[in-house]
């Protein structure tokens, strides 16, 4: 008798338990919350929580709350498709993360065949490109902006032969291949092309041999960790020449990481919190004043990923990944009817993100945005 | 021309802090039959004492840098001596080996969790600026590592040489029975070599941090490098230390230049098959008593 009160006792206990109630939307965010995309994922990580928060404190997505589920890929693609496979187990009605491209592109046919959208922050050119019909940008792919980049290249440096130096994972290939591509149209020479690894420490040999390469201009396609280094390194030794980028390389974690060595920078931003838009200037803000730190374009990308969901849903009226993802295909999400979203975005049917971006420069440790190009298709 | 010696420099630099971390292997090897196969992180928790000491507690850079030196000589050089390597060496080598490699995810997780997941700039303890002299451009902060790492070095011959305790160490290290019938008080000497380990650890961390960024993952590839510097030059002699980690350094940054960057982490491993194959005994090593 004894023994069936305590297991009946157990047993109310554990229905009882608040973890998470049967009536919430449980979303599954699979990111880097460790190793070399660690920077990378504890800004998406703050941006959409916050973004979950007011969601729940308006009233929630169709009546129920928000709630993240974060998973650490490690940094590891073959560790984010096993994180992937036990999110999907639970059927949810989207899925975040994602942020490295070698992770995504390791995940995207998982959740094309489970049907449901994967709202990702990877950025290489292929990712939209594989037919999957549920894979949704957060920021331009590589395929958008690096004929953004190219342009500024030849009329804002004037540079008639570059170096590139870029990582040799995904998004790094992706991003040179589709930088290499555009320079011969606009007349321009790439004079070296050094591949780094990721996560490599030590960028001595690099930068000698870009100082060897004499280029006009220097491209650096880097992630975070790995261009700050680069940029203290070429600090050290002297390499003056000019410094352009792309988002990441403007970004504040590279300028909290280099210090000084990340004054001068220049090149093309997808997002930032600098851009003279008061709505995501006020993001920056709220964010700043509860993580102490200030976003980066993977905050911005993080923060509007719930709210993407959100409108989507609703345009769908109902919580069904299938409907969610038709939904968000050609549509236009606009600030004026989601707050949320801080810039308006159209997504086209592979699921690349269309929107205003910026050129910018970093000066005296602060990312200062100069010119705003329009969007693509408008 | 100028690139090669650029890159000679810039390889000695790193190869000066890759020999500070080398030498603790053979210190330990030598007196307490001790791998320390957590020694590269030993080379990364120092700098976030340096960190927590001035986030925490506020001290000014160098206060901090003075206070994770002693931190890591009294947990990675005292506790580390009596809770971990004096319990288990009397069980042999692999107990303790297998402890070591335990300790190094211990420490990993341990900074992960309590410090941070992500990389932290650290600030540089020499001048970032470039120095040219002879159409070179070189970092003083490179040569600065250099110098630094190289008068530690010179420092620690001096001491195991020169002085009576330093003659007494090499007494233990050589053969422990007859130093202590000789009186040595051997103990006390593996104390010592803990000591110096721990101190030569934290110095290399300090040095290497401000490239790194600080950041719980370094020790994986710097204790893997050290391994291999300290079996190229010799495991049973602090010199063939130094030499094998300058020559891996310089030849890091030359397969980085003229192979590939892809290919630069091989290249050490590639010298240990060699070596192994045909000098088992390292570069400037003697053919031993102990072999590993």
């Amino acid at each position: 008798m004894l023994r069936r009160t305590l297991v009946l006792a157990g047993l109310s206990l554990a229905a009882w338990s608040p973890a998470a109630s049967a009536q919430d939307i449980v979303i599954p965010t699979i990111i880097e919350l460790s190793g070399g995309g660690a920077t990378v994922g504890a800004m998406w990580k703050n941006g959409s929580s916050l973004a979950v928060e007011e969601i729940n404190a308006a009233g929630g997505i169709l009546g129920k709350k928000v709630k993240l589920e974060f998973v650490d890929t490690a940094s590891d693609p073959g560790k984010a498709r096993a994180a992937m496979q036990r999110a999907l187990d639970d059927k949810p009605i989207a899925i975040f993360g994602p942020i490295y491209s070698g992770s995504v592109s390791a995940t995207l046919k998982l959740t094309a065949d489970a049907e449901v959208p994967q709202v990702i922050g990877g950025e290489a050119a292929n990712l939209t490109a594989q037919g999957s019909k549920y894979i949704f940008r957060t920021s331009f792919g590589q395929n958008v902006s690096m004929p953004k980049i190219a342009n500024y290249l030849r009329d804002g440096v004037k540079a008639k032969s570059i170096a590139i130096v870029y990582v040799n994972n995904d998004f790094g290939k992706g991003g040179r291949d589709a930088i290499v591509k555009e320079l011969p149209a606009r007349d321009i020479k790439v004079v070296a092309d050094i591949s780094t690894e990721a996560g490599q420490a030590d960028f001595a040999a690099d930068v000698i041999k870009l100082k060897g390469a004499n280029a006009d201009a220097v491209f650096v396609y880097l992630n975070e960790e790995e261009s700050a280094r680069f940029l203290r390194e070429a600090k050290k030794q002297g390499l003056t020449k000019p410094m352009i980028g792309e988002t990441t390389l403007l970004g504040q974690k590279v300028i909290d990481l280099a210090g000084d060595a990340a004054n001068g920078v220049k090149g093309h931003v997808g997002l930032t919190v600098d851009a003279p838009i008061p709505a995501i200037q006020e993001f920056g803000r709220k964010y700043e004043a509860k993580y102490k730190s200030k976003p980066d374009h993977n905050g911005v990308k993080g923060y509007i990923a719930p709210y993407m969901i959100k409108a989507a849903a609703e345009k769908a009226g109902k919580l069904d990944g299938k409907a969610i993802a038709a939904a968000l295909h050609g549509m236009t999400i606009a600030p004026d009817k989601v707050p949320g979203i801080l810039i308006e975005a159209t997504w086209d049917g592979t699921g690349e993100i269309d929107r205003i971006s910026f050129l910018g420069e970093v000066k005296d440790g602060k990312q200062v945005i100069t010119e705003t190009l329009p969007k693509l298709n408008k | 021309m100028t690139d090669l010696l650029q890159l000679l420099i810039a390889g000695l630099a790193t190869g000066a802090i890759y020999a500070l971390a080398a030498i603790g292997f053979t210190l330990l090897w030598q007196t307490s039959q001790t791998i320390n196969f957590a020694q590269g992180e030993f080379v990364m928790v120092p700098a976030f004492f340096a960190l927590a000491a001035m986030r925490l507690l506020g001290l000014p850079f160098l206060a901090a840098l003075v206070l994770a030196i002693l931190l890591s000589m009294l947990l990675l050089g005292v506790v580390f001596r009596y809770a971990v390597v004096g319990p288990l060496i009397q069980r042999g080598v692999l107990p303790l080996v297998i402890s070591t490699i335990a300790l190094s995810i211990l420490l990993k997780e341990a900074v992960k969790d309590f410090y941070s997941a992500e990389a932290l700039p650290f600030p540089p303890l020499l001048p970032d600026a470039p120095v040219s002299f002879a159409g070179v451009v070189v970092s003083q902060a490179q040569l600065g590592v250099l110098a630094v790492a190289l008068l530690v070095i010179v420092l620690l011959q001096w001491f195991l040489a020169g002085t009576r305790t330093g003659r007494q160490m090499q007494a233990t290290a050589q053969n422990p029975s007859v130093a202590l019938i000789l009186g040595v008080p051997v103990q006390r000497m593996i104390l010592y070599t803990f000591l110096i380990n721990a101190a030569l650890a934290a110095v290399a961390s300090l040095l290497i941090s401000p490239i790194y960024l600080a950041k719980f993952s370094n020790g994986e590839t710097l204790g893997l490098v050290a391994f291999v510097a300290a079996i190229v030059g010799g495991f049973n002699q602090v010199r063939g230390a130094i030499a094998g980690g300058l020559l891996i350094g310089v030849l890091d940054n030359l397969a980085a230049a003229y192979l590939s960057t892809a290919y630069r982490q091989a290249i050490p491993l590639v010298l240990l098959v060699l070596i192994i194959l045909f000098r088992p005994q390292g570069l400037l090593g003697r053919r031993e008593e102990r072999s590993i």
